[in-house]
Parts: C-alpha cells; structure tokens; sequence
C-alpha cells in the first residue's frame, strides 16, 4: 500500500512539472496565472500523499488553508489583469 | 482480511482516477493551442483530479486508520465549488485584457459586445 501511494506521488510531482514547463514559457500573462493555479492545486493532492504516506492526519489542516490561498491569488490575480489594479473605489462594472 | 482487501481497493480505485486527471492536466496545458482551452482543461481535470485524491485519502482515514476528518470533506466541497469560478475569472479577464483567441476558433460571440460597450462608453 506504502508503495502505491509513492507511486502516485511520483505521478503527481511529474504533472507538477509538466505544469512548470507551461509557467516558464507561456505566451502571455493568464497562461502562467493559469498554471499557478493548477500547481496549487496540485500542491493539495501532493500534501494529501504525503500525510497518507507518513500515516498522520496533521497535515490536513494544510489542505484547506492551501486551497483558500490558491483561490485567492487566482482572483487577485484576474482582477488586477482585468483593471490594473487590485483595490479600487468605483465598482460600475 | 477481506474489510481490509475492499478498504484497498476503494482507496486504490479513488486516488488512481486523481492521478489520470492529474496526469490528463498537465498534458492538457502542455499540448492545447490557446488560453481558454488550457484554462478549460485546467478547471475542469484539475478539480476532478484533487477531488479523487481528497475522497481516497479520506476513506483510507476513515474506514483504515479509524478517525473521520470534517476538514477533508470541507476541503472537498470547496475545491469543488472554487476551482472551476477560478476558471471562469481568468478566462474573462484573458479576453479583457486582449488575449487573442487561436487561429482555429471559429466562432467568437462575444466580440460584438465587447465592441459595443467599448463604443458606448
């Protein structure tokens, strides 16, 4: 059982670079935004292993916090692309 | 013996399906031609991907180990309600910003609107 998840986590860390690839050369601006938000996404499974591997459950406290940072620097990020800047007064659109 | 066989096999079978989604985006965002193809693959096979390895982590916790954990079933629910909204953000502000779709894209609706809030303002 050890084995398999060492597996999974081998195939985990091989999309994380696969993602890195596209973080590094993407075309434009919203490409690498995309890739980061799949990373952190990825970065939560990669913790899920790790806990099931080392056989505690303390890790999963990180899970939920990750997802929550995940989520908002992709909003942060989209906004600031969409109206450069992240806080603004005037909401009319 | 077989609790334990059909406890490994539940666990198996879920966090194998999050390895092929997992697997599946990363060739996604590699191969696709365009912003809005990657960022589909991205929202859409990532969430299924962490979503199978969140279930097999907690069944294996659960029906293994012995102790139900809230806070994986609470990461599950929104992963699954925010990754695809993040999605949908990075897609519009793509298009607002002026990213241009490919080559291949043969209709594009929303040009025309885009235009005529433009003009209007």
């Amino acid at each position: 059982m050890i084995l398999f998840f060492w597996i999974s986590l081998i195939l985990v860390s091989l999309s994380v670079i696969g993602l890195l690839i596209r973080l590094i050369k993407g075309p434009s601006v919203p490409d690498r935004v995309v890739a980061l938000d799949a990373i952190g996404i990825s970065l939560v499974s990669i913790v899920a292993l790790l806990s099931l591997i080392f056989e505690t459950e303390f890790f999963l406290e990180v899970i939920l916090l990750m997802s929550i940072l995940a989520f908002i620097g992709t909003a942060a990020f989209a906004k600031f692309l969409e109206r450069g800047e992240v806080f603004d007064r005037n909401s009319d659109r | 013996m077989t609790e334990t066989a059909i406890v490994n096999g539940l666990t198996i079978i879920f966090i194998s399906l999050g390895v092929i989604f997992s697997l599946v985006t990363a060739l996604g965002l590699i191969r696709l031609p365009d912003v809005y193809t990657r960022s589909h693959a991205s929202s859409k096979s990532a969430t299924l991907g962490v979503l199978g390895i969140l279930a097999g982590t907690f069944i294996y916790f659960w029906l293994a180990e012995g102790h139900m954990n809230s806070r994986l079933i609470l990461a599950i629910i929104f992963l699954f309600v925010t990754s695809p909204l993040s999605g949908h953000l990075i897609g519009r502000s793509a298009y607002i910003s002026g990213v241009q779709p490919t080559d291949l894209t043969e209709h594009d609706a929303l040009k025309q609107v885009i235009a005529e809030k433009k003009r209007k303002q």
